[in-house]
């Protein structure tokens, strides 16, 4: 069955008729060609498609795109601005966080999200009691369990989301 | 994928008579489990019924003490809400320790309630299974059980219940308010949920159609308490063991306890047996021992769980010596 849909994606209204089996991940690379988000697992266990729906970082291989009718979609592609990359993608460059690749997006994405969870002072299972959570390693680490590196270039990444978050 | 029809519903009332009124409807929320099972061809409703918009994420303080949670409330939400890290610490403990911080941030509180196994056998469609297929069989009880029940479980299904959230709820004593075709009715979450028997098809209580709209915690319990999990590895795994507890100590002596395991059982296993050995005693370590043994005297070990008996045994222990202040010291594990 299908279903008239508008989502903001980076930026851009795009209407699209979509059958209602299809996922926010399906939409956005094979209706609206657009690729940052990549599929992995398409079971919620890697976080490569991870994108900002309504500025929250969700799994979007998780989400039927009729049930996003209206929201607006950030991908790793729409982050950047007039000035070039976000700081987080030019961290991942500097701190040689990435190697093949196919994760990054979803990387990229997942540590805005906790950049903004952080700043609004949400615990994580490390937190250490009603203080305002700092980035150290650990934080880290446990906020971006939901992403997968199979080349394993997890210091780099901790060490570029640590640098944006100083 | 089997093609289903998909609504946005706009009042509670009418979800409710929609879904009740077709056995292949089910209700939509966060997603991150159905959507999941439509892909695995575990779940197949011809019609989706989408409550997310039912404003149902409200956190209201109630006239009694207690904390009313809107059945919405998204799982990232409700462990940094203030209120619950203030006076409910145990709840943010429970969710912060499952899934991911994007799972959290899509995954409502009801939804977190009603998450569905994560058997292997009960996911994978191609397999025998008798909560998925009634009378296919159990391939886990001779199969791979690492992950199983060593309580309450039957003949007919050896699954556990995989939520955090909801082991906390019960050591809580929160109540689900229910909406139905009929009315509303309050559930207390410690009766939610239903041991296997020869209908594991069922996780909860619950009749086809029924909504939880909110959940409802008493005035705090007062005391320490503390959600420790046990899993594979540090991050974004589900429970080997875990253990709910909260305690309120008097002159050295344990005034009033809750004590909850996750992990263990088709569902939240209330450690009665334990709490009522240690309610009005000394919190000695022989003491601690003798109750954690006391409730898994029960325990029915499986091929490849039988390191849950210990281990449960020792998280517990370990749990209470943390909350009773130490007041027994450690000896050398016998």
């Amino acid at each position: 069955m299908e279903a008239d849909i508008t989502l903001r994606v980076d930026g851009e209204d795009r209407k699209v008729t979509v059958d209602t089996r299809t996922t926010l991940l399906d939409a956005l690379r094979d209706r609206l060609g657009v690729t940052a988000p990549k599929k992995g697992c398409d079971h919620g266990q890697c976080g490569s498609c991870t994108v900002l729906v309504d500025g929250r970082r969700v799994v979007s291989c998780l989400s039927l795109a009729v049930a996003r009718d209206g929201a607006e979609v950030t991908t790793a592609a729409g982050l950047a601005d007039a000035d070039g990359p976000h700081p987080v993608q030019r961290a991942f460059v500097a701190n040689d966080a990435l190697q093949c690749g196919f994760c990054t997006p979803g990387q990229v994405c997942s540590a805005v999200g906790v950049l903004a969870e952080v700043k609004a002072g949400w615990p994580s299972a490390v937190t250490e009691g009603d203080a305002a959570p700092e980035l150290t390693d650990a934080e880290v680490r446990e906020r971006m369990s939901g992403n997968l590196c199979r080349c394993g270039a997890y210091p780099g990444i901790v060490a570029a989301i640590r640098e944006v978050g100083a | 994928m089997k093609p289903f029809a998909y609504r946005r519903a706009t009042d509670a009332r009418s979800a409710v008579a929609t879904v009740a009124a077709d056995p292949d409807a089910a209700f939509l929320a966060g997603g991150t489990n159905l959507v999941d099972h439509l892909k695995l061809g575990v779940a197949c409703p011809s019609l989706l019924v989408d409550v997310s918009d039912l404003a149902a994420d409200l956190v209201e303080h109630l006239p009694d003490g207690g904390l009313r949670i809107g059945a919405g409330t998204r799982n990232s939400d409700l462990a940094a809400h203030p209120v619950v890290r203030a006076h409910y610490p145990l709840l943010s403990e429970a969710l912060l320790s499952g899934a991911s911080g994007q799972l959290r941030n899509a995954a409502t509180t009801a939804g977190n309630l009603l998450q569905r196994t994560r058997c292997g056998y009960f996911r994978d469609a191609t397999a025998p299974c008798n909560k998925r297929e009634p009378g296919s069989g159990c391939p886990a009880v001779a199969g791979h059980n690492r992950h199983h029940a060593i309580l309450g479980a039957s003949p007919d299904c050896v699954a556990t219940h995989p939520s955090d959230l909801a082991a906390a709820m019960v050591a809580l004593d929160a109540t689900a308010v229910v909406l139905g075709p009929d009315g509303e009715r309050r559930v207390p979450i410690g009766g939610l949920y239903r041991l296997p028997g020869d209908d594991p098809t069922r996780d909860t209580v619950l009749a086809h159609g029924e909504l939880i709209t909110a959940v409802e915690l008493p005035a705090p319990f007062g005391g320490r308490a503390r959600y420790r999990k046990v899993r594979d590895r540090a991050s974004f795994a589900f429970a080997l063991v875990s253990v709910a507890a909260a305690v309120r100590m008097h002159d050295g002596v344990v005034e009033d306890l809750r004590l909850v395991f996750g992990g263990l059982a088709h569902r939240p296993w209330r450690a009665a047996h334990a709490e009522d050995a240690l309610r009005g005693s000394a919190p000695t370590e022989v003491a601690l021992r003798a109750a954690a043994d006391a409730e898994l005297l029960d325990a029915r070990t499986l091929s490849g769980n039988g390191f849950k008996v210990p281990l449960a045994r020792n998280t517990l222990v370990s749990v209470l010596r943390e909350l009773t202040d130490g007041a027994a010291e450690p000896e050398d594990d016998a």
